[in-house]
């Protein structure tokens, strides 16, 4: 036969030039900084972390994982196989029967995948993306076909030259896509960069079950601080850009997106690419950037490269501070891309480097600065609220059981009614509690999302020998934000303060109080309720269950939102967002209490004193917003 | 921009009000703020002072390149220094704010610095609209945001007001690198300060606000009306030696001179 030795070449051409293209796009990623991975241990680790991890979220949505594996686990099979049956010529019926099998299950996935291109939801990227279940459905046919005669089910030679030639060009195209494309840029590089970028993830403490949410410190004292260019970020994380495969479940949770502001974590990601790959963004084909007056941006002018500063015709730094840093996307993102730390970094450059920070964020950092609070009230008021609450301060007992972090909200009149309730909570439950009183400082969560680290060092550095001259066994408070701060950023900085100290939102510490049998509380019979979970407390420290037994202590049986838990949408007050406040169609808080009042809930209970700010601000008539603390307290039976 | 004048820009330690914490004084981030907005990276900014206080970063941080201070401790008068500096620098146009934030805060330094090297002093500008052919057109500040348009000769001092653009973001990064030039100086002992004792200040009883007006309208106009001057007299067509016979006459009513 003239053409026998076509589909073999073919297909060792194909898997040389995906070598190449391999090497290419590896030394794309090589371009960022260096970052200390254990290589080995996580090439061994991905396996797992894609078949355990990666795959638990992508159950989400069944259909996805169903087909996913079909198409994917088939591929892969086969692929092993056709390299052994046709590119070796390995005689064996027993690996053509295997190949067949293979090449079936993939068929089957990808019908599915092309039922969901029929008409796909607007999350999904088109264009190219429109392609690959043709291609996928080409390669099991083509394989399917030149296998036969292997399996012995056709004779050798059937169909002639002609046939061979046929499957010869399917295979160029299917080929092609699988594996030219997978190195070079097209659709399928998701599984490439992907299953690189699971073993090499910048945070391993994610896989298995684990939870690793704290930012990483910046580095201060160096020519450029936070990311200017592309090659500013990590090598694994340029690495974890490429992986991403355009689902837009992230853009689908993004409450920036759906309040119209001008960020689409998918778009930003894709942009991202642009930067280290170089190029425009022409190609990009999914949903573009709202520009804040309900319509959309103009796609195909966004230029990048390497070496070009990304605020600079990359990205508009209005993007970037759109962002209230929920995690909803990270959380939602099947390839664990973590887009909470990119957006952060390039703040960092806009905030240390250029000193751009947008509307009321330059005043507030210099508040922070020069009062160790955003607002700029003396210090020596912190303690104001508590003028008539009979606390401990920790400067004149040295010691206690447990310190009560009170937070910024100590000079917010709202947030004192959630102070003096879990105040009130502590008595009740005799609770061995004291406060820093005016050596407190502002915990750095407000100038960390800022991106100005500098400031956030400081604050934590000052925090923690301040609390390094006293002791106790566990601190509690009612501010998420300072909870994530004191509980997984703080650890950075080399202080003994918090050694064998827990860290505790005043939901769980009360939960325990509860279960102990410490606090006496009354059924509660004010109609039905709601809880929205803060992002800082939820996605970011897992707490979700806490605040839940605590209102099923009083007898209240939650009316959950459609988005709760892991899913809880935002209150928009996160990021420094609220200062920053970039233009957008709607608010991110008014979008929350439609979700709140779409269960019927009279009230909606809360563990933040920023979601009560945001949530309260909404106009009336809207249900009631209270602090759990709140609730409890009014709960609390009279001890005579 | 007009990056050919000379502009010189003067800074101080300032004193946060609630904490009470060193900080970039608010009239001179503006001073600064200003210069740059006149010449760029060509102003020259000048702190006398000690060279370590972390507070001069944050000037820096408003993207000077470099600064100069003048090292000299807190027991020093800054007047000499500065006067010497500047007689050396031979500046177009000295910018300061109105008073300083900490120290003796008189407000003097502007007025005692054009008296030693014989220059204007423009007091309480809000902008300086532009320098050409040796003169400058400056915007002052008057109450209830009125500005008053002068032409003065260079080279002259002038005091920038709080109407003045509001000092820019200082950034981290710019001032961490930024050179500080730092020049030793023959200082001067302030004899007279160093024997000063410094207290926390009182706060003064606060007069009673009697609101007179009856209606809306009345205080709208209360907080809007320009001042009118009871006994004022305006001289337009006397002789200039009539002119300062009056002023000299108020004066000596005023008891300003005896």
């Amino acid at each position: 036969m003239i053409f026998d030795w076509l589909p073999p070449t073919l297909i060792g051409v194909l898997l040389v030039l995906a070598g190449i293209g391999a090497v290419r796009r590896i030394n794309l990623w090589r371009a960022g900084q260096s970052e200390k991975v254990d290589i080995l241990a996580g090439l061994m680790a991905m396996p797992k972390r894609y078949l355990h991890d990666l795959h638990h979220v992508v159950e989400r949505d069944k259909y996805m994982s169903r087909t996913h594996v079909a198409t994917g686990g088939g591929f892969v099979l086969a692929m092993v196989l056709v390299v052994f049956v046709h590119l070796f010529g390995v005689k064996s019926e027993i690996l053509a029967w295997a190949l067949l099998a293979a090449l079936v299950i993939m068929f089957c996935g990808a019908l599915f995948v092309a039922k969901r291109r029929l008409n796909p939801p607007s999350r999904l990227s088109k264009g190219p993306w429109m392609r690959l279940p043709k291609s996928l459905l080409t390669f099991s046919i083509t394989f399917f076909v030149l296998t036969l005669p292997a399996a012995g089910i056709l004779p050798e030679g059937f169909g002639g030259w002609l046939l061979t030639v046929v499957l010869s060009v399917l295979i160029l195209m299917s080929l092609g896509e699988m594996l030219f494309g997978m190195t070079w840029g097209g659709p399928m590089k998701h599984a490439f960069a992907g299953a690189l970028h699971l073993a090499f993830h910048r945070r391993p403490e994610r896989f298995g079950g684990g939870r690793s949410t704290g930012l990483k410190p910046a580095v201060l004292g160096g020519d450029v601080h936070g990311v200017s260019k592309p090659t500013d970020f990590k090598w694994n994380q340029l690495l974890g850009f490429d992986a991403c495969v355009q689902c837009g479940r992230c853009e689908a949770v993004c409450p920036a997106f759906a309040a119209g502001q001008p960020l689409n974590p998918k778009k930003l990601i894709q942009d991202m690419v642009v930067g280290f790959a170089g190029g425009t963004d022409e190609k990009y084909a999914g949903s573009p950037y709202p520009d804040g007056s309900g319509g959309v941006q103009d796609v195909g002018n966004a230029v990048g490269g390497k070496d070009q500063i990304i605020t600079n015709g990359l990205i508009n730094p209005d993007t970037l501070w759109s962002c209230t840093t929920c995690r909803a996307c990270v959380e939602e993102c099947p390839m664990m891309i973590e887009h909470v730390d990119a957006i952060v970094d390039m703040r960092r450059f806009l905030t240390l480097e250029k000193g751009d920070t947008p509307n009321k964020g330059a005043q507030v950092l210099e508040n922070i600065i020069a009062t160790d609070n955003p607002n700029g009230y003396s210090p020596a008021s912190r303690t104001h609220w508590a003028a008539d609450q009979n606390l401990n301060v920790m400067k004149e007992v040295k010691q206690a059981d447990v310190l009560f972090w009170v937070s910024d909200g100590a000079f917010d009149m709202r947030s004192q009614r959630i102070l003096r309730s879990f105040v009130t909570l502590l008595k009740a439950a005799k609770v061995d509690v004291a406060i820093l009183g005016d050596e407190e400082r502002d915990s750095g969560d407000v100038a960390r999302r800022l991106g100005d680290d500098a400031t956030f060092q400081s604050l934590a550095k000052r925090n923690l020998a301040t609390m390094s001259q006293y002791r106790f066994n566990t601190i509690v408070t009612t501010d998420p934000h300072a909870f994530h701060c004191l509980k997984n950023e703080y650890g950075d900085f080399g202080s003994t303060a918090l050694d064998g100290v827990e860290v505790l939102h005043h939901t769980t510490f009360l939960n325990r109080l509860i279960k102990e049998g410490r606090l006496q509380l009354d059924a509660f019979s004010g109609g039905k309720v709601t809880y929205h979970d803060p992002c800082y407390l939820g996605r970011y420290n897992g707490e979700y269950d806490a605040p839940r037994e605590l209102l099923a202590s009083l007898g209240i049986e939650v009316a959950e939102m459609e988005r709760s838990g892991y899913r809880s949408r935002c209150c928009g007050g996160g990021g420094g967002v609220p200062i920053t406040d970039i233009p957008g169609e709607r608010r991110i808080a008014d979008m929350r209490m439609e979700d709140v009042i779409s269960t019927g809930a009279e009230m909606v209970a809360v563990g933040c004193q920023q979601c009560t700010a945001m949530l309260e601000g909404v106009v009336e008539p809207r249900p009631v917003v209270k602090d759990i603390a709140e609730i409890l307290a009014g709960q609390l039976k009279e001890m005579h | 921009m007009q990056p050919n004048v000379n502009v010189v820009s003067l800074v101080s330690i300032g004193r946060h009000p609630q904490s009470g914490r060193s900080r970039r004084a608010e009239q001179d981030g503006r001073a600064v703020e200003l210069g740059l907005s006149l010449v760029g990276e060509a102003l020259t900014v000048v702190h006398v002072g000690e060279d370590q206080d972390p507070v001069l970063r944050q000037y820096a941080g408003m993207g000077l390149p470099s600064m100069t201070v003048l090292s000299q401790g807190k027991e020093c008068d800054a007047l000499p220094v500065l006067t010497s500096f500047l007689k050396a620098q031979l500046p177009s146009v000295v910018l300061t704010g109105v008073r300083s934030e900490s120290g003796e805060s008189s407000g003097m330094l502007p007025y005692l610095l054009a008296e030693a090297l014989g220059w204007p002093l423009v007091p309480r500008v809000a902008e300086i609209l532009h320098i050409k052919d040796g003169q400058a057109e400056v915007l002052l500040a008057l109450p209830r945001g009125q500005r008053r348009s002068v032409q003065v000769t260079l080279p002259f001092i002038a005091s920038v007001d709080n109407a003045a653009q509001e000092a820019r973001q200082t950034a981290f990064g710019p001032g961490l690198r930024a050179t500080l030039h730092v020049e030793t100086v023959d200082s001067v002992v302030d004899d007279a300060a160093i024997q000063w004792e410094m207290s926390a200040a009182k706060p003064r009883p606060k007069r009673l606000k009697v609101v007179k007006a009856k209606t809306a309208a009345d205080r709208m106009k209360a907080a809007t009306a320009k001042p009118v001057g009871g006994g004022g007299k305006i001289m337009k067509n006397e002789t200039p030696a009539e002119k300062a016979q009056a002023i000299f006459d108020l004066l000596l009513e005023e008891k300003v001179v005896r």
